[in-house]
């Protein structure tokens, strides 16, 4: 059987349960469709907000990108995980008890107010969208790849998929495909690492291979590695190019970040009880820390193999470097897809794989001869490729593409679901129709994940040129706008309607207002961006992906501030702080 | 359920997640970023310490930090009788 019938066999079988699935699952009423009926389990939700969580971005990109930028990378791997530690500790619980639909609810229902209540719904929208754009783009790119299909087909099925399950199941029906959708996405993830960990180090554990020696060797492999990519003019591998307060800021604010992703936190709401939300983020965390371990290791030995492989010899002599006539089959391969290209700079049939923009290195380059580097590779491949690259057999290659398509369609739908319930439920019954029918309400959801659905494809389609860059302004605005209020609504009576709308939209202009100067986002027409995106220019030497956490801290000073300033908020309000603080239900009288 | 009880079940809540919140930072961002270099010269197996808690021991810390974190305050939950059922 050849490898595309494979892959369209295992594929098309995950859709099938996907939807089965669905169909089991579906949404009866309001609570079925916005939280799932309040009855998933602590676990079954830990799984199902891991899958939810790791994008095409995690499963795909991940291990590729730290594969090339070695300790640099560590700001996406501490910085995607820790904001879980906040959910669990500051914001999970609380929400829970508070026992309602959505992220803007508990915003208007806190500070009383419907301004407020628009202004995190436009925030939650923008977030959402930057997000699903991406997400409909990785369905596309895996199906064209290895189903061989054209990417708008590819993104026309992968619309299809999730409109049944998202407008049928609503968050019922995504919770437990996504569960589905978390093992076939690990399995298909760790099943090729264990195979490279133990033909590079014999040890089968990627975590500890990560730290073991080479087989037969006696050499660490981060000790080699560091070696041969400096040897070769790269920076080295276990130390990074970034200034501190720069990592330090950018891993802040993609915690901040996660905390405060309405996606996320919805899937809190969906546990019976306060304990099972606090246990529940440790699950979740848990099934993505499998991933989120394996990925550094994944990208420590494909860096490795991708370097011995064209480097199998001395460095500088004339027959160290790979003969192009003797490249791997996988080379092949991924060079008819334009994602590894080679150029015979200096016409010795030979690949010279090395850092030319590295001024210290040009000089011992020029004497072994070397006109530049000859290889591209894009870092997307790492992961794709690496089943491949082990020599394992096709049903593996089939999987890892069913695990592309899982973690970017349960991402997908678990923004479709949060943008619908932003619309049916806060915009529509809670500004524009209070009076509408719990019937009609689901029925306006469910249009509303629809029309989601297809502008995300459109955007998917298309995508403006930013949606990459609006990832870091994704994390940013949700640091700078919405968590700090969260927060703040639960541990700060004092904090009132006018601090937290004056802290929002503090925060969520300044972090936009940088991040349009230094990378220009919908200004692009007028001239942005105006800044030169270097370090000198930064404000404190913050980039704009990691300036959230200033935006953050301006939210909290001008929140407390105004608040000060202003009337207290209403006894009623008061009560509400006091009874979401404890799990159990309190009687009037005691308040 | 009188109002000081509440006030100290409050308390020792913040208590815990201020204790939790302090190993969340001193293991990511002390460990990882900050005191890096100086951890770097220490060794575990084929890893160099600080990397390690980098690209590792932060993720395994906070994993375990929630799970404890749970445990502790549905002990602390149960003593100041404001569980559920």
């Amino acid at each position: 059987m050849s490898l595309q019938v494979l892959t369209y066999i295992v594929v098309g079988l995950s859709f099938v349960l996907y939807i089965g699935i669905a169909i089991w699952s579906r949404a009866h009423n309001t609570g079925d469709f916005y939280i799932a009926g309040k009855g998933v389990s602590p676990i079954a939700n830990g799984m199902a907000t891991a899958a939810d969580w790791m994008s095409a971005a995690s499963f795909i990109s991940m291990a590729g990108l730290i594969a090339f930028l070695g300790y640099d990378g560590s700001v996406y791997l501490m910085g995607w995980t820790g904001g879980y530690v906040l959910l669990a500790l500051l914001l999970a619980p609380y929400l829970r008890k508070f026992g309602k639909f959505t992220v803007p609810e508990f915003i208007a229902e806190r500070y009383y107010s419907r301004t407020a209540r628009i202004v995190a719904v436009i925030c939650l929208i923008f977030i959402s969208f930057t997000y699903v754009a991406g997400q409909m783009r990785g369905v596309g790119i895996v199906f064209s790849r290895f189903l061989e299909v054209d990417v708008t087909v590819g993104l026309l099925i992968g619309m299809g998929v999730v409109f049944v399950y998202a407008v049928l199941g609503g968050m019922k029906g995504i919770t437990y495909t996504q569960v589905a959708q978390y093992c076939v996405l690990i399995f298909a993830y760790t099943v090729p690492a264990i195979f490279i960990a133990i033909q590079i180090t014999a040890n089968p554990i990627p975590q500890l291979a990560f730290g073991s020696e080479i087989a037969g060797t006696g050499t660490a492999l981060l000790d080699k590695l560091d070696d041969i990519v400096t040897a070769l003019g790269f920076t080295q591998y276990t130390s990074g190019t970034k200034s501190r307060i720069d990592v330090f800021c950018i891993t802040l604010a993609l915690m901040v970040g996660t905390a405060g992703l309405p996606h996320v936190i919805v899937r809190f709401f969906t546990v019976p009880k306060v304990r099972d939300a606090r246990v529940s983020a440790g699950y979740a965390l848990f099934f993505i820390a499998i991933l989120y371990t394996t990925a550094p290791a994944v990208g420590s030995m494909a860096r490795y193999n991708l370097i011995n492989t064209m480097q199998p010899g001395e460095i500088g002599a004339v027959d160290g470097n790979l003969l192009y006539e003797d490249r791997p089959d996988w080379f092949e391969t991924w060079q008819q897809t334009g994602l590894v290209r080679y150029e015979d700079k200096n016409a010795d049939g030979r690949i010279q794989y090395y850092n030319d923009a590295n001024p210290e290195f040009a000089a011992r380059a020029k004497d072994y001869g070397w006109q530049g580097n000859e290889l591209s590779v894009d870092r997307d491949i790492m992961v794709l490729a690496n089943p491949e690259i082990a020599g394992l057999p096709d049903w593996v290659i089939a999987l890892v593409a069913a695990g592309g398509i899982a973690a970017a369609l349960s991402t997908a739908a678990g923004l479709l679901l949060v943008i619908s319930a932003a619309i049916s439920h806060d915009l529509i019954k809670g500004i524009f129709l209070p009076s509408i029918s719990e019937r009609r309400e689901l029925m306006a959801g469910r249009i509303a994940a629809a029309f989601a659905i297809m502008i995300a494809g459109y955007l998917g389609f298309d995508p403006p040129g930013w949606v990459a860059q609006v990832v870091a302004f994704a994390f940013g605005l949700a640091a700078a706008s919405l968590f700090p209020v969260i927060l703040l609504g639960i541990f700060f009576k004092r904090v009132n309607k006018q601090g937290a709308i004056a802290g929002m939209l503090t925060g969520l202009l300044f972090t936009y207002g940088y991040i349009e100067y230094f990378k220009g986002l919908f200004l692009k027409w007028a001239g942005a961006p105006w800044g030169d995106n270097v370090a000198e220019h930064w404000l404190f030497g913050i980039s704009p992906e990691g300036i959230g956490v200033i935006g953050m801290a301006l939210n909290f000073i001008v929140a407390i501030a105004v608040s000060y300033s202003t009337a207290p908020p209403p006894d009623r309000i008061q009560h509400m702080i006091e009874q979401i603080r404890v799990p159990r239900h309190l009687e009037d009288h005691h308040l | 359920m009188h109002l000081e009880n509440r006030m100290a079940y409050w308390r020792a809540n913040l208590r815990l997640v201020a204790a939790c919140l302090c190993i969340w930072f001193v293991c990511s961002y002390g460990f990882g970023v900050l005191f890096v270099e100086q951890l770097n010269r220490i060794r575990i197996g084929g890893f160099q310490l600080g990397f390690w808690f980098a690209q590792q021991g932060s993720i395994y810390v906070f994993v375990a930090l929630i799970f404890f974190y749970a445990w502790r305050m549905n002990r602390i939950d149960r003593k100041f009788d404001v569980h559920e059922d």
